[in-house]
C-alpha cells in the first residue's frame, strides 16, 4: 500500500506521502473497528445477547489476525509483520504456538479465497479479514435442530405475526425474509435436502417480490457442496442482515420467541441478524418497503452518521483580465453591464466558505495549468450564455446515435465541454470522435518534432500532424469488452476499463495506450476521472472500488465492503468523496482521505447501474435495474425521493449544470425530464425525518415529471448537458 | 443441450412493480439435466456402468454450476447495455470461473440451436446450412459491413419533440383514431386546460344567463398541420419520385411509404396528391401515372403505422374511378387498361376488407354503385369490365349473390357483340375481356357450389351462351383446386418485393449483418410494363420460375430475354435472348401464377413477364409525367404548408363519395 511518491508528480510530494502512510495505517484501524462494530452486540440486543458472545467475537477477531499475520509472513513481508503486531498488540510469540493451529485456517481461507478472488493478493487481504475461512464460516450452520420442525417454527412465528397489531405487522414482517433464508441454509448445510426443498415451497411464496432474484439463486442451490465458493451465501453468513425495528415491536417479537421456548429461531436472529432498535412509532409498510430490498437489509442508522463534507471547493482565482481583453476584443461595443455582475458573483462565491465543505487541501489536487486557467475561463464565458431551466423551459435534446454498432455500444463518453465524444465497444476497442469541425490529430513522431522551431509562439500547433487529421480514431489495446469510460477534464487523457481487468489510460495527443492499471483482474465494470484530474477510480466484479492517481501503478486507496459486483462509480464535485453503486442493491459513499464508508442508502431494488451528484454537491441520484431513480440527501443520509416511470434499467443519469432538471436515460429508449429542484425543496421542509431516518416519500412521480422522449430504437446509456445546458444523449440504434 | 437450462431463468430484468407484492411462487431447483445425458457422456470417455446415485448427483452438480454460470452471464448483458443475452456473455462469465470458454459457438443468433424430436427422441442440433458452391461463387459479395458512425438529430427542441424520420412517429395508430373519432378527448394538455378554462367561464356565462341551461358548448380546437421542412423535402422527392421515370427509385420511394412510420402528418397531403392526380389524369387519359398512383394507396394501405379511415373519403373515389372510368388510356384498343382495373379493383377490395365497418358500410355502398352501372344497357364494355371487377374481388359471396345470377344476361350480351354484325373492335375487345373476366371468376365458385357431373348441356341451359366455356373452365378448376390454394397473393403489381425463390443477390453467407435492402430484381427503368396475353412462351422445362423480360430498345428490334431460375437445379440464371415480334404496348406488369400447360408437379410455375414500352411511347409519356407531377406537387405543396383546418366532429365520419 505504501506507494513511493513520484516527484515530479502533480501533487505535492510530501503532502501526498502523509495521506499515502496515514491511509495504509487507517485502512487497518478502520477495518479492524468495522470488525468490531460489527461483532460488539448493539445496545438494545445486549440485554439479551449474552457476552459470551462478545468473548467469542475478540477470540475470532483475534484468529483473523493471526490468519493475516500468517499470510504476511509468508510472502516476507516482514515490515507489515511489525507494524500490524505491534499496532495489534500482539506478543512477539503470539504466531508461534498458535501457528500450527492458524496456519490451517489461513489456508483453508486461501483456498477458499482462490475459488472467490482468483488469487488476486490483494483482493484476497481484504477479503480474508471478513471472511476468515469459509469453514468457520459456515460451521455456524452446524447446530442441529430437528429438521421436520423448522417449518412449525416458521409458521408458528408467521401466524404470531399475523396477528399482532397492525402496526407492528409492517415491522415484524420483516423478519421473514432473513429467517427464511437462513432456515434454508441450515437444512441445506445440514443434509436435510427434500426438508429443504419443501420448506422453500412452502414459504417462498411469502417473501416480497424484490428478493425475488436472490430466491432464485437460493433455490438452485440444495447440497451442501454448492454453498462452498458461492459468495451470495457467504455475504449472507458473514454480514448480518440489517433490521430496524420500533423498540416495541422488538419487545413483542422477543416476549414471544421466549414464551414459546422457540430456540431456534431466537438462535438465528441472535447470531444472523443485526437488529438496529430505535425508539418510537413503529414504520409502515410503504417506509419500509422503500428501504430495504438491499442484499444485506437496510444500512445501520450510525453507518450514517458520519460527518460528510458536501459542500463545493472554492473555485480557484482566475484572473480575469485576459477574459477582459477577450470580450472587447469580441465585441466592439463592450459590455460592462454584463460584465459586472458576473464578476461579483464569481467574488462572492470565492469570498464565502461554505461551512460544509472540506478544507481546501484535504485532499491534494493538482495545480491548474495555464491550459486549465484557458479552459476555466472559457467555462464561465459560456456560463454566461447558459440557459435557466426549469419547468416552463425545458432543455432541447441532441441526440447522437451510434450506427452500424453491430459489435456493441457498452460505454460512452463526453468530454466536458463537449468537443468529443468517445465510445466503448463490446469489440473491445475504444472509438473517439470529434463532434466540431476540429479534426483529431496526432502529434508528429519524435523525428519530425526535432525540426521544429520550439520558440515559436504556435509550437502547440506546429507538433500536431496535419496528416493524421481524421474525425474520429480507434484505440486498440484491450482484449474485452469495454465497460467503462471517462475523459479527463482536461482532454488529454482517455480512460478505460474493460472485462480483461485492467484500466488503461489513453493519450488523446498521440492516440496511443500510455499505462494499463492492472489490480482488479476481473472485468471492471466502470471507471471515472475526478472532476479535478489526476485522481481517477474504478469498480469491477470483485467488490472492490480503487482510487488511483495516473502516475502510479498501484492504487491509493481500495474501498471494500460491497457485498456484491461495483457496477459503477462517480467522484463528488469536490473529489473528496467517490460514490459506488452495487450490484447488492446499495450505494456507498467512500471518503477519499481515508478509505473509510462514510454513507450507505439501500431502497433499491435491483443492481445499480447510474449515479449522478447534484452540481452544488448536496444530493446524489441513482439508477437501477428495477426502473426507478432514487434521490439522496448525502448531508443528512436520508432517502429524499423516488421517481418512478421507468420500465427498464437506467443506464444514464445526469443533472443540469443548475441543478434544475435531473435527465435520465434508460433501456425503456426513453430520455425522462425529472424536475429536481421540486423534488429537493419538498423535502427540505421536514425536520422531523430528518431527526429519526424515516422518511415518508410522496408519490409524486407524475408531477415530477416534466417530459419523456422516445428514441426510435435506440437505448439511451449515456447523457451529458453542455455548459450551455443543452442535454446531449447518446446510445447505439439497435434495429 | 446444456442451453437448454438457461431458458428457466430470467434474461431480462422485469421492473419490478410500483406496489410490490408477495412473490408468485418460484419453482425450487425447477430444471435438471437429465441423468441419460450423464451417462452417455460418462460412456464416452469410457467410464461405463455408472450408478444412478452418482449420475443423480453429476447432474445435480452440473445444472447447479451451469445456473451458476447463467447469473454471471446476466451481469455480462447488463453490462453490455442489451436485453438479450448472448454466447460471448457465456464465455465472458465462464472466463470469470476459469473455466475455458466455448470456442466456436459465435453466432448470430442468441441460441444457435435448433431443436427436433420425432421416434421418441429429443435432439438440439446446430443448424448447418448446406450451402452449394456454385451458389456462393456465383453470388454477387454481400455488402460490406459498414464502420460505425455518428449521427446527431434532436430528440427534443425546447421540450417538443420534432416530427422527423429520426424520431418515433409522434401519434401511433390509436391516438391517430382517437384524434379523428374522439377530438375532443385527446386535446393536447395544454389545449385541454384551455378548453377547461373556456368551459368554465362559459358555464359561468351560462349560469349567469338565465336561458342558457345547455351549458358547456365545447369547441372544437383548431389544429394546424405544419410540415417541417424535412417533411416537406421529403413529401417532395417520394411523390416525384412515385410519378417519375426511374423505376427504381419509385420503388424505393413506394417501400419508404410501406414502411416509414412518421407519416401521418403527411397523410392529408399524400391523399390529396392522389385524389387530385387521379381527376387530372383521367382527364388525361394517362395510364401509367394512374397506374404510379393506385400503386401509391397500395403502398399507404400497407403502411402499419397509418390510420387511413380518415382520408377514405379522397382515397375511395379515386380508387373507384380507376376501375369504372370509360376510358383510361389514350388507345384503349391497344394499352392494357384492363390490368389497372384489376389491380384497383383488388385494392378496393382490400379496403372494404379492413375499413367497412357497420357505421360507414363502405362495402355495401360499393356494391350498390358497381350492381347500379352494370344493370344499365348503356353502360361501355370498359365500365362493366371495371364492375364486374370490383364485385368478384369481393369475393366468392358476391360472386354467388350477384354475377352468377345475370351470367345469361349478361352471356347474351357478349354473344350480340362476339357474333353479330361487326360494330367495333373496341367493343369486342371490351366483350372478349369481360368474357375472360366472367369464366375466370365464376369458374372457382361454381366449382365449390354445383354438384359434381359436368354436363355441358345443363351449363347452356343454366348459364345461356357462355354455359359451354364454363362447363370447360370449371373442370379445369376442379383439377387444379389443390394448386389454386397455393395462389399466391394477386394484388402485387411490383416485382420488387423479396420472394424467396427471387433472391438471387442474396448470399447464404453469415458473416454480413448490415441491414440490407431488399433484393431488387433490377429492371431497367423504361421496363415496366408487359402484357400478360401475347407470345408467353411456354418452355417445356423443369419445374422453374421463368422471368421474361422484354425489353425494347429505342424503336429497334425487340428482344426478349428470358430468364429462367431453377431452384432445383443448381445452375446459375440461364438468359437467352430471344428476338420477337411483338411489339405490344400494353403497359403493365402482371405476376401470373398457376401451373405451367400440363404439368404434374406440385411445384406451381411463376412467370413474371415483363414488356417494355416501346421508347416512343415512353417518351411521349415522358413530357407529361415531368409536367403534371410536379406541378401537382407544387401546388399541393404550397396549399398544404401551412393548412388550417377546422376538423367539424361531422368530418370524422367519412363518406366515400
Amino acid at each position: 500500500f505504501r506507494a513511493v511518491p513520484d516527484d515530479g508528480g502533480l501533487v505535492d510530494a510530501d503532502e501526498d506521502k502523509d495521506i499515502k502512510t496515514e491511509a495504509s495505517n487507517d485502512s487497518w484501524g478502520n477495518n479492524n473497528a468495522n470488525d468490531g462494530r460489527l461483532l460488539s452486540p448493539s445496545p438494545g440486543s445486549s440485554a439479551s445477547a449474552g457476552s459470551n458472545k462478545s468473548a467469542a467475537g475478540a477470540s475470532e477477531e483475534q484468529q483473523t489476525l493471526l490468519a493475516v499475520l500468517q499470510f504476511l509472513r509468508k510472502n516476507k513481508l516482514t515490515e507489515s509483520v511489525e507494524i500490524l503486531r505491534r499496532e495489534a498488540g500482539l506478543p512477539e510469540d503470539s504466531l508461534e504456538p498458535k501457528g500450527a493451529e492458524s496456519s490451517g485456517a489461513g489456508s483453508g481461507g486461501a483456498s477458499g479465497g482462490v475459488d472467490l478472488e482468483g488469487g488476486d493478493a490483494s483482493s484476497l487481504l481484504t477479503a480474508g479479514e471478513d471472511q476468515p475461512d469459509v469453514n468457520v464460516v459456515l460451521s455456524a450452520y452446524s447446530q442441529q435442530g430437528d429438521p421436520a420442525l423448522y417449518e412449525v417454527y416458521y409458521s408458528g412465528l408467521k401466524r404470531f405475526i399475523e396477528s399482532v397489531l397492525d402496526c407492528h405487522r409492517a415491522e415484524l414482517s420483516q423478519v421473514f425474509y432473513p429467517l427464511f433464508v437462513h432456515m434454508y441454509l441450515e437444512l441445506v448445510y445440514n443434509n436435510h435436502e427434500s426438508e429443504a426443498k419443501a420448506f422453500f415451497e412452502k414459504f417462498s411464496g411469502d417473501q416480497e417480490c424484490y428478493y425475488e432474484d436472490d430466491l432464485r439463486v437460493l433455490s438452485s442451490l440444495t447440497k451442501k457442496e454448492h454453498m462452498r465458493g458461492n459468495e451470495t451465501l457467504l455475504d449472507f453468513r458473514t454480514s448480518k442482515f440489517v433490521l430496524r425495528i420500533s423498540r416495541d415491536s422488538y419487545q413483542l417479537l422477543k416476549r414471544h420467541l421466549q414464551e414459546r421456548q422457540n430456540n431456534q429461531i431466537w438462535n438465528i436472529i441472535q447470531e444472523h441478524l443485526y437488529i438496529d432498535i430505535f425508539d418510537g412509532m413503529p414504520r409502515s409498510k410503504s417506509q419500509i418497503d422503500a428501504m430495504s430490498g438491499s442484499l444485506a437489509g437496510e444500512a445501520k442508522r450510525e453507518a450514517n452518521k458520519a460527518k460528510v463534507y458536501y459542500g463545493l471547493l472554492k473555485e480557484p482565482e482566475i484572473e480575469l483580465p485576459l477574459d477582459d481583453e477577450d470580450e472587447e476584443a469580441e465585441n466592439e461595443e463592450g459590455k460592462p453591464k454584463k460584465k459586472k455582475p458576473k464578476k461579483d458573483s464569481l467574488g462572492s462565491k470565492s469570498k464565502k466558505q461554505d461551512p460544509n465543505a472540506p478544507s481546501q487541501n484535504r485532499i491534494p489536487l493538482p495545480e491548474l495549468k495555464d491550459s486549465d486557467k484557458l479552459d476555466k475561463i472559457m467555462y464561465m464565458k459560456e456560463a454566461t450564455k447558459r440557459i435557466r431551466l426549469g419547468p416552463d423551459n425545458l432543455p432541447s435534446i441532441c441526440f447522437y446515435s451510434f450506427l452500424n454498432a453491430y459489435q456493441g455500444l457498452t460505454a460512452v463518453d463526453f468530454t466536458d465541454d463537449s468537443s468529443l465524444i468517445a465510445g466503448g465497444f463490446a469489440d473491445s476497442t475504444v472509438r473517439v470522435w470529434s463532434v466540431t469541425p476540429k479534426k483529431l490529430r496526432k502529434v508528429k513522431s519524435a523525428a519530425d518534432l526535432n525540426l521544429i522551431d520550439k520558440e515559436s509562439d504556435d509550437v502547440l500547433e506546429r507538433i500536431m500532424d496535419e496528416k493524421t487529421a481524421s474525425e474520429s480514431k480507434i484505440l486498440c489495446g484491450h482484449s474485452g469488452p469495454v465497460y467503462g469510460i471517462s475523459f479527463s477534464p482536461d482532454r488529454n487523457y482517455l480512460l478505460s476499463s474493460s472485462e480483461d481487468g485492467t484500466v488503461r489510460l489513453w493519450s488523446l495527443q498521440t492516440f496511443t495506450c500510455l499505462v494499463g492499471y492492472k489490480g482488479h483482474n476481473y472485468p471492471v465494470w466502470d471507471t471515472q476521472f475526478s472532476p479535478h484530474g489526476y485522481y481517477f477510480v474504478s469498480g469491477g466484479h470483485d467488490r472492490v472500488a480503487r482510487l488511483w492517481a495516473t502516475d502510479h501503478y498501484q492504487p491509493l486507496r481500495m474501498f471494500s465492503g460491497h457485498l456484491a459486483d461495483v457496477t459503477c462509480t462517480r467522484f463528488h464535485p469536490n473529489s473528496n468523496y467517490v460514490a459506488t453503486g452495487s450490484s447488492d442493491r446499495t450505494i456507498r459513499l467512500w471518503d477519499v482521505l481515508n478509505g473509510n464508508c462514510v454513507r450507505i442508502f439501500t431502497g433499491h431494488k435491483g443492481p445499480i447501474h447510474a449515479l449522478a451528484f447534484s452540481p452544488n454537491g448536496k444530493f446524489l441520484a441513482s439508477g437501477a435495474t428495477d426502473g426507478r431513480v432514487l434521490l439522496w440527501d448525502i448531508g443528512h443520509g436520508l432517502m429524499v425521493g423516488e421517481l418512478k416511470g421507468h420500465t427498464d434499467t437506467i443506464y444514464s443519469l445526469r443533472f443540469s449544470r443548475d441543478g434544475e432538471i435531473l435527465a435520465s436515460g434508460s433501456m425503456d429508449n426513453t430520455v425522462r425530464l425529472w424536475d429536481a429542484t421540486k423534488a429537493f425543496d419538498d423535502l427540505e421542509t421536514d425536520d422531523f425525518t430528518a431527526a429519526t431516518g424515516h422518511i415518508h416519500l410522496q408519490d409524486n412521480s407524475q408531477e415530477l415529471l416534466l417530459g419523456t422522449y422516445m428514441t426510435k430504437s435506440t437505448p439511451v446509456i449515456h447523457l451529458h448537458f453542455t455548459r450551455r445546458n443543452l442535454l446531449l444523449a447518446a446510445g447505439a440504434y439497435n434495429p | 443441450s446444456d442451453y437448454k437450462t438457461k431458458s428457466g431463468l430470467p434474461f431480462c430484468h422485469c421492473p419490478t412493480k410500483l406496489h410490490f407484492e408477495k412473490l408468485a411462487k418460484i419453482q425450487p431447483c425447477s430444471v435438471i439435466l437429465p441423468t441419460e445425458s450423464m451417462k452417455a457422456m460418462a460412456e464416452s470417455v469410457g467410464v461405463g456402468q455408472l450408478q444412478e446415485e452418482s449420475c443423480v448427483a453429476i447432474s445435480e452438480e452440473v445444472s447447479y454450476r451451469i445456473k451458476e454460470i447463467a447469473q454471471d452471464a446476466l451481469k455480462f448483458m447488463h453490462h453490455g447495455k442489451r436485453r438479450k443475452l448472448t454466447t460471448s456473455d457465456i464465455d465472458n462469465a465462464l472466463k470469470l470461473k476459469n473455466v475455458e470458454p466455448l470456442y466456436g459457438f459465435q453466432s448470430q443468433e442468441f441460441i444457435p440451436f435448433r431443436f427436433a424430436s420425432g421416434g421418441g427422441r429429443e435432439l438440439h442440433f446446430y443448424e448447418e446450412r448446406e450451402v452449394d458452391l456454385s451458389d456462393i461463387i456465383n453470388t454477387p459479395l454481400p455488402r460490406v459491413p459498414l464502420d460505425v458512425s455518428l449521427k446527431a438529430h434532436w430528440l427534443s427542441i425546447e421540450g417538443v419533440q420534432p416530427a422527423i424520420p429520426e424520431n418515433p412517429p409522434p401519434a401511433p395508430k390509436e391516438q391517430q383514431k382517437a384524434e379523428s373519432t374522439e377530438p375532443l378527448k385527446v386535446a393536447k394538455p395544454g389545449q385541454e386546460e384551455e378548453a377547461a378554462i373556456q368551459g368554465k367561464s362559459q358555464g359561468a356565462t351560462a349560469a349567469d344567463g338565465k336561458g342558457k341551461e345547455k351549458g358547456l358548448i365545447r369547441l372544437k380546437p383548431r389544429s394546424t398541420h405544419e410540415l417541417s421542412v424535412e417533411q416537406q423535402l421529403y413529401y417532395k422527392e417520394i411523390t416525384e419520385a412515385c410519378v417519375g421515370s426511374c423505376e427504381a427509385k419509385r420503388a424505393e420511394a413506394l417501400q419508404s411509404i410501406a414502411t416509414d412510420p412518421g407519416l401521418y402528418q403527411m397523410l392529408p397531403r399524400f391523399s390529396t396528391f392522389i385524389s387530385e392526380g387521379v381527376r387530372v389524369n383521367v382527364v388525361q387519359n394517362n395510364l401509367a401515372l394512374l397506374i404510379y398512383l393506385m400503386r401509391m394507396v397500395k403502398a399507404l394501405m400497407d403502411n402499419p403505422t397509418l390510420y387511413l379511415e380518415k382520408y377514405l373519403h379522397e382515397l375511395i373515389p379515386a380508387v373507384v374511378t380507376c376501375i369504372v372510368s370509360k376510358q383510361l388510356c389514350l388507345r384503349p384498343d391497344v394499352d392494357n387498361h384492363w390490368a389497372l382495373r384489376d389491380f384497383a379493383a383488388r385494392l378496393m377490395a382490400q379496403s372494404c376488407k379492413t375499413f367497412s365497418t357497420t357505421t360507414n358500410n363502405i362495402q355495401s355502398r360499393i356494391t350498390k354503385t358497381f350492381t347500379k352501372s352494370w344493370l344499365d344497357d348503356k353502360t361501355q364494355w370498359t365500365t362493366r369490365y371495371g364492375c364486374i371487377a370490383g364485385l368478384a374481388e369481393l369475393g366468392p359471396d358476391v360472386i354467388k349473390t350477384l354475377i352468377l345470377p345475370r351470367l345469361t344476361v349478361e352471356g347474351a350480351r357478349i354473344k350480340a357483340v362476339m357474333e353479330g354484325p361487326v360494330v367495333s373492335n373496341i367493343d369486342k375487345i371490351g366483350a372478349d375481356h369481360v368474357q375472360s373476366l366472367l369464366l375466370k371468376h365464376c369458374a372457382s365458385v361454381i366449382a365449390k357450389i354445383r354438384p359434381q357431373p359436368d354436363n355441358v348441356e345443363q351449363y347452356r341451359t343454366d348459364y345461356g351462351y357462355l354455359g359451354p366455356m364454363l362447363c370447360s373452365h370449371v373442370m379445369k378448376a376442379r383439377t387444379q383446386a389443390a394448386l389454386q390454394a397455393q395462389q399466391v397473393n394477386r394484388t402485387t403489381l411490383t416485382i420488387t418485393q423479396p420472394r424467396p425463390t427471387l433472391s438471387v443477390s442474396q448470399s447464404g453467407l453469415s458473416g454480413s449483418t448490415g441491414p440490407r435492402t431488399p433484393s431488387i430484381i433490377k429492371v431497367p427503368s423504361s421496363l415496366t410494363l408487359m402484357s400478360p396475353r401475347p407470345g408467353t412462351p411456354s418452355q417445356p422445362s423443369p419445374p422453374a420460375t421463368k422471368y421474361i423480360v422484354m425489353a425494347t430498345s429505342a424503336g429497334t428490334a425487340t428482344t426478349q430475354q428470358v430468364i429462367t431460375l431453377s431452384s432445383s437445379q443448381s445452375a446459375s440464371p440461364v438468359t437467352s435472348t430471344v428476338p420477337s415480334a411483338t411489339s405490344t404496348l400494353q403497359p403493365l406488369v402482371k405476376l401470373e401464377s398457376g401451373s405451367g400447360p400440363g404439368l404434374t408437379g406440385s411445384r406451381p410455375l411463376q412467370k413474371y413477364i415483363v414488356v417494355s414500352l416501346p421508347s416512343s411511347a415512353s417518351s411521349s409519356l415522358e413530357p407529361k409525367s415531368s409536367v403534371i407531377p410536379t406541378s401537382i406537387s407544387s401546388t399541393s405543396l404550397e396549399a398544404g404548408m401551412k393548412m388550417e383546418r377546422s376538423e367539424s366532429p361531422g368530418a370524422s365520419t367519412q363518406s366515400p363519395h
